[in-house]
């Protein structure tokens, strides 16, 4: 079951939650029984900086970070920091995009230019055919806070590994939501559970 | 039990581990989240120090009183600890001593990315470098038996990727700290560095590094792992896991300890291998000491001395030194985006900073600035930061450039933890020496930059005990600084007068600008997002220039100006106001009463 490693890239914007759900993933993998290492880059991201995490699952993981061109799932939290991340993924990559805006101050008051959607849309079919977009913040908000959207994003990322059968069967909801249920506030445990789930279901629909 | 930490957490959980009692820091990423782990431990005493060269000062003192004790910060915080390193190097301690340094390869969050380990040498003190979480935790503890063993400081080199990675660590029992409390030592020949005592002390460590190398060669944390080649890797730190991921079949030399070395273990590693490479990240330190031995190495003549690894980088270089084969190679998507936007760290919506960048943005004063989240006014739109080069340097940058003459005004600015860091004796200077210098306070009552860390202007300690708040305006007055005034701020209107008449002045001047932290808890109760009327917005763009991510553009435009008007985006918008004061057109309403806001 598990010759797999596998090399998860997080990509975001300071403040939308990339750091807890990097933290779930990681345990994810140890709970499944993988040896997992995770590195992240936090020391201006609160100003709203880009973010990224990566996470690894191997049978052996020694380098905490991923090579450039090694990367085998994209998880992006923003769309632009989505394409920015584009050239670390291997071809074929499995890529989840979350269709959330942020647009940089140097789009808003500056000169530089906020990419289309025309423009991801082709570079990333150029990447991969495993592609899928979620709007997290439209879920999130459907359940009444806007907060647990990177939840939202991890239950879609648990369903995409299981149907391109990525990580194997030790991968189950329940192992999720037990990692999941140990990070939050325990009065927010439910409503998190709620977003995993509504999550999974987004992309078990299509 | 098998726990996922993070290297700073494991050093958190080391150190409770290790009996460790009392331990300082300042804060300074990637280093501050091992003091705040360790503080939540129970039984044990930790503090936010005034600066660096306090808290080493602090740990010495406990390791004098016969506590294990450790100083924590982040590489620059040695350079202003430096004294007191080198002292603690000469007397040794009666427990253990340990100072950790949080090295910052490719400057994630630093202005530079000095390589500590040559503090190790320059001062005859170990230096230990873990290789993930797990050691990380486990080092801290063999650097205390190392310490008390040979009575010498020691020095944990941890870098960010050590600290902010996150890997399964077993944990382990705490050894019982002393509890046994003897009195102070009275041995001036060891604690009292004069000259006359000082000269007697040089020779003994001179001695004791040279006795710390030969423990060196039996000291575990220095690991052969023999191979299928004779390529033989000498490594350390995180450079180790790069060098296992991509030369698999390669004999490693692991060197836990980093100074000194083994030299009788290097040697016969080396006469074992047909070629021998070094792989660590910044300076040439293991390499140039092996060189010095006579063993022929090879190190930064294939691998960068600037930036920090990663396997691609490792694995790139080897090919390129012939190392690999070229169908090692990774190839790249190499797909075209085109050019994207970048996305700088910048102020927050609501930063109280804002408003006074803005004015010197206006009055177009050269700012002298210092290291914090207000740095980030370096940027377009503000513009208003002209120099930063360490914390503390700005208000001594803005004097001497007085003094040479420069023909404007210097604004020197500097955050409320950095003002008690090192810039109350540059204050000092300026005004002893007199210069027209004015020094802009910017009080969010916080040290925002690292986090919220408390700090002596906020009434109470990492151990969440309440103490004295010590005012800025008493303490500046207090120094001989004649003008002085505080203004809240989000006052824009004020401050633009307070700068307009200081900046006239032939004498120094102080402005404090106190407005807590937009993202403080009791802050953030306050924050109402505020609207623009788009029916009175022209799309001046006057607002655009205060540089808040909150201020969008709109898709509509003006129909005289062709310009796109303003919006704010209310998940962001925390109503500080500061764009309303400034639209000429009235078309941001303030809103009603600023108390009544809130949850
Ligand atoms: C010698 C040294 N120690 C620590 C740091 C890390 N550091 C950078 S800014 C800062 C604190 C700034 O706080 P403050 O002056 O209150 O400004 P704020 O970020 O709140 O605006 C710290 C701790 C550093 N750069 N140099």
């Amino acid at each position: 079951m598990m010759n797999t490693s596998i090399n998860f890239l997080l990509a975001g914007v300071g403040g939308q939650g990339t750091i807890l759900a990097s933290d779930v993933l990681v345990n994810v993998g140890l709970a499944a029984g993988f040896q997992a290492k995770q590195a992240e880059v936090h020391g201006m991201s609160q100003r709203g900086g880009s973010v990224t995490s990566h996470v690894r699952w191997g049978q052996v993981v020694y380098s905490p970070l991923i090579g450039a061109g090694e990367a085998d799932v994209l998880l992006a939290f923003e769309k632009l920091e989505g394409l920015r991340s584009l050239n670390f993924m291997r071809p074929g990559a499995l890529v989840l995009i979350n269709m959330q805006v942020i647009e940089p101050l140097t789009a808003i008051s500056g000169d530089q230019v906020y990419p289309t959607d025309e423009s991801l849309h082709a570079a990333f079919s150029r990447l991969t055919s495993d592609l899928e977009f979620i709007n997290g913040e439209q879920i999130a908000a459907s359940l009444g806070n806007l907060k647990v959207a990177n939840v939202v994003l991890l239950g879609a990322l648990s369903a995409l590994l299981e149907h391109s059968q990525r990580a194997g069967a030790a991968l189950t909801p329940a192992l999720w939501l037990k990692v999941i249920s140990e990070r939050v506030p325990a009065k927010h445990i439910e409503l998190n559970r709620q977003a995993f789930q509504a999550g999974r279901e987004a992309l078990s629909k299509k | 039990m098998i726990k996922m930490l993070s290297g700073n957490e494991a050093v958190a959980r080391g150190m409770w581990e290790a009996g460790v009692v009392v331990a300082s820091a300042y804060p300074g990423t990637p280093s501050t989240e091992i003091l705040e782990n360790y503080a939540l431990f129970p039984n044990v005493y930790a503090e936010w120090a005034t600066n660096e060269k306090v808290a080493v000062d602090v740990a010495i003192g406990a390791a004098y009183a016969g506590r294990r004790a450790m100083a924590i910060m982040k590489h620059v915080g040695l350079n202003v600890a430096a004294d007191s390193f080198m002292y603690a190097s000469m007397t040794g301690m009666e427990a253990g001593l340990v100072i950790v340094t949080a090295d910052d390869p490719a400057m994630h969050s630093s202005q530079n990315e000095q390589d500590n380990r040559t503090f190790a040498k320059f001062a005859r003190v170990p230096c230990l470098e873990p290789s993930d979480s797990q050691e990380a935790k486990d080092m801290v503890r063999l650097a205390f038996d190392l310490s008390e063993r040979f009575d010498t400081p020691v020095l944990l080199r941890l870098t960010t990727r050590i600290c902010h990675s996150t890997s399964a660590v077993e944990l382990g029992e705490r050894i019982a700290p002393v509890t046994e409390i003897k009195p102070f030592p009275r041995n001036p020949a060891k604690y009292v560095m004069v000259p006359g005592n000082a000269i007697k002390r040089h020779p003994l460590i001179e001695q004791r590094i040279r006795d710390i190398a030969v423990f060196a060669e039996t000291f575990p944390v220095n690991r052969l792992e023999p191979g299928r080649h004779s390529l033989g890797i000498l490594t350390c730190g995180v450079s180790y896991q790069y060098a296992k991921e991509v030369f698999p079949d390669a004999s490693i030399l692991r060197l836990g300890m980093s100074w000194p070395l083994p030299e009788k273990s290097l040697r016969a590693f080396a006469q074992s291998m047909d070629r021998l490479i070094v792989i660590e990240e910044l300076d040439p330190f293991i390499e140039e000491a092996v060189r010095l031995m006579g063993i022929p190495v090879e190190g930064k003549s294939i691998f960068p001395i600037t930036g920090e690894f990663d396997p691609r980088l490792v694995r790139e270089s080897a090919i390129q030194a012939g190392l690999l084969p070229s169908s090692a190679h990774v190839p790249l998507p190499g797909l075209e985006t085109g050019p994207l936007p970048s996305r700088p760290p910048v102020l927050c919506p609501g930063c109280p900073h804002r408003p006074a960048f803005y004015i010197l943005n206006k009055l177009k004063v050269p700012v002298n600035g210092d290291i914090g989240c207000y740095t980030l006014a370096l940027t377009p739109p503000l513009s208003a930061i002209h120099t930063c080069g360490c914390m503390g340097a700005g208000i001594g940058v803005a004097h001497g450039a007085a003094k040479a003459g420069s023909p404007d005004h210097h604004v020197a600015v500097i955050g409320d933890s950095t003002f008690f860091h090192t810039g109350i004796p540059a204050l000092v200077n300026v005004v002893y020496n007199n210069s027209p210098v004015t020094t802009i306070i910017l009080d969010n009552r916080i040290t925002g930059m690292t986090g919220h860390q408390d700090n002596p202007g906020t009434g109470r300690t990492l151990l969440g005990q309440e103490t004295v708040r010590i005012e800025l305006e008493p303490l500046v007055r207090a120094l001989g600084v004649k003008h002085v005034q505080s203004v809240p701020g989000y006052e824009v209107k004020t401050i633009e007068k307070v700068l307009k008449e200081y900046v006239k002045l032939k004498e120094p001047a102080v402005l404090i600008v106190v407005e807590p932290c937009a993202l403080l808890p009791e802050a953030r109760k306050r924050w109402v997002p505020l609207e623009v009327l788009a029916d009175k917005c022209n799309g001046c763009t006057l607002c655009f220039r205060i540089g808040c991510p909150a201020i969008l553009k709109s898709d509509e435009l003006d129909e005289k100006t062709q310009r796109p008007k303003a919006l704010i985006d209310a998940s962001m918008c925390t109503g500080c106001e500061v764009c309303a004061e400034i639209c000429p057109r009235d078309a941001i309403p303030f809103r009603p009463v600023r108390v009544e806001a809130g949850e």
